[in-house]
C-alpha cells in the first residue's frame, strides 16, 4: 500500500502541506473559500511539527496492526481493504480512545462536536495525496509499502 | 481442528480476526449469554441519547456470517471438562474442541449493603445494554430527577455522563478519596469535582454505602458509613467488575483474582486460552499482574490469543490502568500509576497547573511510568508510546509538559525510525 514518508532534511516548514489538505478535504477544494468563506481557518489532518531549524509534517501512519482501529468502541475507525486507516464519522461518538492509543498523536480531536476531527484518508480519491503534491521540496513522498 | 469460543465481545471478536487471518476453514463456535453482538462501552452513550440501539454493533452486520462462525446466541456455558476437552451449556448440549478460548468478561460487583437482598426496585447495574434498557425505562416512567451512583471509577463516571445528558442531579460516592482512582491523583479529582458541583452534583469520597431503605419496595433513600442519609429513588451500583470466573471454579484452570495466562495467553491447561476482562496478566509498568478491564487492553489481548490458537508465535507486551473520560466538557487521559505519595524517593514528578488544564508525568529512573493529561489531551498517546517502549526522557524531560511536545524532542534515532523507517511498524 502507499505511505507518505516525512523527510525532515528537506522540510523547509512552509506549511503548505496543511493549507492543501485542508482544501483537498473541503466542500469547494478552492484554498481562499476554504480558509474563508467555510467557516474559518480550516483543519488539516497533518500535524506540524517545529523546533529551531528542525521541521516536519506527520499525517496518520495507516499502521499495519493500527491501535487506533483495535481501541475504536464503536467501529468507526476501520481499515478499508488496501490497509488504509479510515474514520466514520456517523459512527463516532467521541470517547478518544484512538487519541489515548495513537503513537503518533495524528488524531486530532474536535470536541466540541465529540467526534475525531480530522485524519488522514490519503486522499484515496486523488493520484497523489494532496500535501505530497504540494510539498515544493519533496520532504513528503508517497512510497509503495508491501504490506 | 475446531476452535471454541467462550464470550463475544472485543477480546473474542479480535480473536476471531486474528484466527481468520491464518485459518480460513477450521470451524469457529461461539457462545454467549447474550442476545446479540454489541458494543458495551456505548451504554453510556445509549443512556445519554446519543446513540441508539441499532447503532450499537461495532463491526459489521453480517460479521458472523463473513468470518463463517457458528454463534450460540443467548447460551451460557455452565460446565467445561478439560480432560476430554468438552464445554457444556445451559441447553443440555455438549461441545467438543481442540483449542478454547475464555472471553467470559466481567461481572459487576455488588458489595454488601443492607437491605439489597429484598430485590427493591430503582437499584440498578450499570455493564450491560439490558441494564441500561431498564435503567433508562425506570428513569423514564419515574421521571426520575436526582440519583446516586456507587463508585467513582470508569464505570462510575460513564454512568454519570449519561445521567448529565439527562438534566439528572447526582451524588456520586465512593470509598477511595479521589474519582477514577486507578489513574487520577487528587488534584485531577478535583477538577471534575468542581465541574460537577457547577452542575449541582457532588463527589462524596472515603464513604460508602452500608444501607438501602425503601417504601412499598421502592427505594427512597440510602444510607452512608457515616450514618448520613440521601434520599433518592435511584441507585447505580458502578463499583467495577470482577473476572466471571464462577463457571470454570472447579475446572483446574489456574485462577488468582482472574484467570492467569501467560504471556502468550494461555492458561496452564493445554489448548486453553483466555483473554479479556477475565484474565490477570502482566502489568508491564508494576512488573506483576493485575486485572484491567478496558476494551483497548481485551482486543489486544483477543487478537494474541487468536494468532497463538491458530499456530502463531506471539506475545502480549503487557497491560497497564489507562482512562479516558470526559466529564461536562473536561476531557481527560491518563496512564499508569499517577497517585504518588509526596516526597517518595523513587519517583520524580512533573507537574503543570493551570486553570482548565493539568498535567502530570511520574517518572521512574527516567522513564515514564504514568501521567494524566487533563483540559488538553492532544496527542497523549505519544506518551503511551514513551511508556511502552520505555524510553529514556532524561534529556528532554522539561519539553514534555510543553503544548508543542511531540516528535521533535526525541532522541533523533527513534523519531526516524518510526517516521521514516520503511516498515513504518511501531
Amino acid at each position: 500500500m502507499k505511505k507518505v514518508l516525512a523527510k525532515e532534511e528537506y522540510c523547509m516548514g512552509c506549511r503548505l502541506c496543511e493549507v492543501y489538505c485542508a482544501t483537498a478535504h473541503s466542500k469547494s477544494k478552492s484554498i481562499i473559500k476554504t480558509f474563508k468563506s467555510e467557516g474559518g481557518k480550516a483543519l488539516s489532518a497533518i500535524v506540524f511539527e517545529e523546533k529551531g531549524v528542525l521541521s516536519f509534517a506527520l499525517q496518520c501512519r495507516h499502521c499495519e496492526d493500527a491501535p487506533c482501529v483495535q481501541a475504536c468502541l464503536t467501529g468507526a475507525m476501520y481499515k478499508d481493504k488496501n490497509g488504509v486507516v479510515l474514520h466514520n464519522k456517523e459512527k463516532c461518538v467521541g470517547c478518544w480512545m484512538c487519541i489515548m492509543v495513537c503513537p503518533f498523536g495524528v488524531i486530532k480531536p474536535d470536541l466540541k462536536n465529540k467526534k475525531v476531527a480530522s485524519k488522514c484518508d490519503l486522499c484515496l480519491e486523488r493520484e497523489k495525496p494532496s500535501c505530497v503534491e504540494h510539498c515544493p521540496n519533496e520532504a513528503l513522498v508517497v512510497v509503495e509499502v508491501n504490506k | 481442528m475446531k476452535y471454541l469460543i467462550i464470550g463475544y465481545s472485543t477480546a473474542a471478536v479480535s480473536a476471531i480476526k486474528a484466527i481468520r487471518s491464518i485459518d480460513k476453514e477450521n470451524e469457529i463456535v461461539v457462545f454467549t449469554d447474550e442476545d446479540r453482538l454489541y458494543s458495551r462501552p456505548l451504554i453510556s452513550y445509549y443512556l445519554a441519547g446519543k446513540v441508539s440501539e441499532d447503532k450499537m454493533n461495532f463491526v459489521e452486520d453480517d460479521f458472523d456470517k463473513k468470518y463463517n462462525l457458528n454463534v450460540y446466541y443467548s447460551t451460557k456455558v455452565v460446565g467445561l471438562d478439560i480432560k476430554n476437552k468438552i464445554v457444556a451449556t445451559d441447553k443440555k448440549q455438549e461441545f467438543k474442541y481442540d483449542k478454547l478460548l475464555i472471553t467470559s468478561g466481567g461481572v459487576p460487583i455488588v458489595p454488601p449493603i443492607k437491605g439489597l437482598e429484598n430485590n427493591i426496585e430503582g437499584i440498578f447495574t450499570f455493564t450491560k445494554l439490558l441494564d441500561a434498557k431498564k435503567l433508562l425505562d425506570y428513569i423514564t416512567k419515574n421521571r426520575i430527577e436526582n440519583a446516586v451512583i456507587l463508585g467513582g471509577g470508569l464505570i462510575g463516571m460513564k454512568s454519570a455522563e449519561g445521567l448529565l445528558a439527562r438534566s439528572i442531579k447526582f451524588y456520586i460516592i465512593d470509598i477511595a478519596d479521589r474519582l477514577l482512582a486507578n489513574t487520577f491523583d487528587n488534584i485531577a479529582s478535583e477538577y471534575l469535582e468542581k465541574k460537577l458541583e457547577e452542575h449541582n452534583c457532588k463527589f462524596i469520597k472515603s464513604n460508602t454505602i452500608v444501607e438501602v431503605i425503601a417504601e412499598n419496595n421502592r427505594l427512597t433513600s440510602v444510607k452512608l458509613k457515616d450514618s448520613s442519609e440521601i434520599k433518592t429513588n435511584l441507585l447505580i451500583i458502578a463499583v467495577g467488575v470482577r473476572p466471571n470466573i464462577d463457571f470454570i471454579k472447579d475446572s483446574g484452570i489456574k485462577i488468582n483474582k482472574g484467570i492467569l495466562v501467560d504471556e502468550h495467553m494461555r492458561t496452564n491447561i493445554e489448548d486453553v486460552f483466555a483473554a479479556g476482562d477475565v484474565v490477570e496478566s502482566k502489568n508491564s509498568i508494576l512488573e506483576e499482574n493485575s486485572v484491567i478491564a478496558i476494551w483497548p487492553t481485551a482486543a489486544q489481548q483477543g487478537k494474541v490469543a487468536g494468532l497463538n490458537m491458530a499456530g502463531d508465535n506471539k506475545i502480549y507486551e503487557g497491560l497497564y490502568p489507562m482512562n479516558s473520560v470526559e466529564i461536562l466538557g473536561i476531557p481527560s487521559i491518563s496512564f499508569g500509576i499517577t497517585n504518588i505519595k509526596e516526597n517518595d524517593p523513587k519517583y520524580k514528578v512533573l507537574i503543570r497547573r493551570e486553570e482548565n488544564l493539568y498535567k502530570k508525568i511520574v517518572l521512574k529512573d527516567n522513564k515514564i511510568v504514568g501521567i494524566i493529561l487533563l483540559g488538553n489531551i492532544e496527542r497523549a498517546g505519544i506518551f503511551k508510546l514513551l511508556i511502552d517502549k520505555k524510553v529514556d526522557v532524561k534529556n528532554f524531560e522539561e519539553e514534555l509538559l510543553k503544548d508543542d511536545f511531540g516528535f521533535l524532542v526525541l532522541p533523533k534515532d527513534f523519531r526516524k525510525h518510526l517516521v521514516v523507517g520503511e516498515g513504518v511498524e511501531i
